[in-house]
């Protein structure tokens, strides 16, 4: 696919004010394209603008210069593409049942927003259930969001990013406070609904294993101003089984990104400039990390 | 015989026993203390004045219940909107928080002359009080309520192309119910006290005109029994409030939400 669905062109993002000395730099010129349905993760040192990444592929955030194009379209425009977010906090309404949550984007997206009335009690009902039935959670539609655990909660959340079938689905550290087993779990399910809908994915995480498991590509970021340093294309046939992510090929693919990131953090620890750095003597790095 | 009570019952039934015991206490010391009924009544001596004037004070007891009520109504409808212009945008919230403070910082006695300048004597004057006067917590807690929405939920929403109106009607004011209805119960007895100064001031109906008249010939019992019907019918309208409170709002007292009274 030549023409690419998300393209940030020369993005920079400077939070505080153009003429301000104190402004943080947050992106400085990045450059990152997507494909229509490509599913990829954003790895790098905690701060270095991930998350402001996904707010301007969003529409949240504009750049103070460079261009935003989603689908073809500048971002922020009228004719947005449909999107789906989850946070790690999966913010669920207390005051709705389960089901009246998840069915919240069809309340609101256009085309689903104008027959909401008519089909919240049958069609788009069933269509949460199914959901939450995908993602483990049947028969808990009627319960009051108190009523499920951290980890319900957040499979609840990944269903109301699912329900609108978005073309684009953004997630911010989705499963960065759930268990080991309930990540996995839902790592599966998660590939198991993108290979059905095949929506384009921009997953934010610190788990390099989550990243090599889920994506086709990894992007690697600088330390803060943030840049895409390296580009990781993940070639494991699908669908991939979790035990994959404890096999030597994934372990390697970890240890090598988590090399890259460590990198980029000393850069930030020194105080240069993150350009292309010079390679330090991993196993250096590596006692460093861990002391 | 083994009575089992909940904490519940048993928590109402200490209530009880503790206004019975009020009483009690206060007719001894005046037995005791051979006050004179001039100063402090007994209690009982006002029940029987409450007891014996009862068709004489039901009129204007309607009468300060009616004004109270319109004031309370008119007052909730004003914060409503006030509330959820401010609470709106942040901007707005910054613009006329001062305006806000300075306004319900001043004393509402002051205001009664003005509305009797404006309206005369009577019943107008005394539904603007309560109005006045119960406004502002309601401003201030559905402003608060409105401010309140988490930003990863607006995230949530916005990204879906949600309008100002959407989040509004889905997020904001579901949210702030909680808040305004705490506000409600303050409001009730604000509205009691507006009420009731504009009628002492103003006005030839109402508990507060009977009071006023009854001090000034002294018949003391007269004012206490005006008194305790007030008492009753706050604590009637506040028990009211409350009540449709919490079947409207009970998921916020219920998982870890936590309402700001
Ligand atoms: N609204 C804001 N105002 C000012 N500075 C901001 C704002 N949002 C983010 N920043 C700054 O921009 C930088 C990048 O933030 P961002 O949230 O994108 O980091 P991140 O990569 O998601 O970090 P983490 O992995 O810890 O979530 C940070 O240094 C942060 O302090
Ligand atoms: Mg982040």
């Amino acid at each position: 696919m030549n023409e690419s669905f998300i393209d940030l062109a020369d993005v920079t993002v400077r939070f505080g004010g153009a003429d301000n000395p104190q402004a943080t730099l947050a992106l400085d010129r990045t450059n990152l394209r997507i494909a229509q349905g490509d599913f990829v993760a954003l790895v790098g040192p905690s701060g270095c603008g991930k998350s402001t990444i996904l707010k301007l592929v969003g529409g949240l955030l504009s750049p103070s210069s460079g261009g935003v194009i989603v689908n073809s379209r500048e971002v922020g425009g009228p004719a947005r593409p449909r999107i789906g977010l989850a946070f790690q906090n999966p913010t669920m309404l207390p005051w709705l049942t389960i089901r009246d949550n998840i069915m919240m984007p069809l309340k609101i997206v256009e085309p689903f927003r104008q027959h909401y009335r008519a089909k919240k009690k049958g069609e788009y009902a069933a269509r949460a259930d199914a959901l939450l039935a995908q993602v483990g959670l049947s028969g808990l539609g009627d319960k009051r969001p108190w009523q499920l655990s951290g980890g319900m909660l957040q499979r609840a959340s990944l269903c109301r990013a699912l329900i609108h079938e978005p073309q684009l689905l953004l997630l911010d550290e989705p499963f960065g406070a759930l268990d080991q087993f309930t990540r996995e779990e839902l790592w599966a399910i998660l590939q198991t609904l993108w290979l059905e809908q095949k929506p384009t994915v921009l997953l934010v995480t610190h788990d390099l294993r989550e990243a090599a498991y889920l994506a086709n590509r990894i992007c690697v970021m600088s330390a803060r101003p943030g840049r895409i340093l390296e580009e990781r294309h993940v070639d494991f046939a699908r669908p991939r089984s979790i035990e994959l992510s404890y096999a030597p090929e994934c372990a390697e693919l970890v240890q090598a990104l988590r090399m890259r990131i460590a990198e980029a953090r000393s850069d930030m620890a020194s105080g240069a400039v993150p350009t292309l750095p010079v390679k330090p003597v991993p196993s250096i790095d590596i006692v460093k990390e861990a002391a | 015989m083994k009575l089992a009570l909940t904490t519940r019952q048993r928590q109402r039934m200490l209530s009880a026993f503790a206004i019975v015991a009020m009483f009690v206490i206060w007719e001894l010391i005046c037995v005791a203390f051979n006050i004179s009924g001039l100063v402090l009544p007994r209690p009982s001596a006002v029940f029987a004045v409450l007891f014996e004037k009862m068709p004489l004070l039901w009129p204007h007891a309607v009468q300060t219940l009616y004004t109270t009520v319109t004031g309370f109504a008119l007052g909730v409808l004003a914060g409503i909107l006030i509330g959820l212009v401010i609470g709106s945008s942040r901007f707005a919230y910054d613009v006329a928080y001062p305006l806000l403070v300075g306004f319900s910082s001043i004393p509402k006695v002051a205001v009664v002359p003005i509305f009797v300048v404006w309206f005369g004597a009577g019943t107008v004057p005394a539904v603007l009080t309560s109005m006045v006067i119960c406004m502002f917590p309601v401003v201030v807690n559905v402003a608060t309520g409105l401010a309140h929405t988490e930003p990863e939920l607006q995230d949530v929403l916005k990204v879906l192309g949600a309008r100002k109106l959407d989040v509004l009607w889905n997020v904001g004011l579901p949210r702030a119910l909680p808040y305004l209805f705490a506000s409600l119960k303050i409001a009730i007895t604000l509205a009691f006290v507006g009420t009731v100064l504009s009628e002492t001031v103003a006005a030839n109906k109402g508990i507060g005109n009977v009071m006023m008249i009854a001090s000034g010939n002294f018949d003391v019992p007269l004012v206490f029994a005006g008194l305790f019907i007030l008492a009753a019918m706050g604590v009637a309208l506040y028990v009211v409030s409350s009540m449709i409170e919490q079947r409207v709002t009970g998921w916020a007292t219920r998982g870890n939400e936590v309402v700001i009274t």
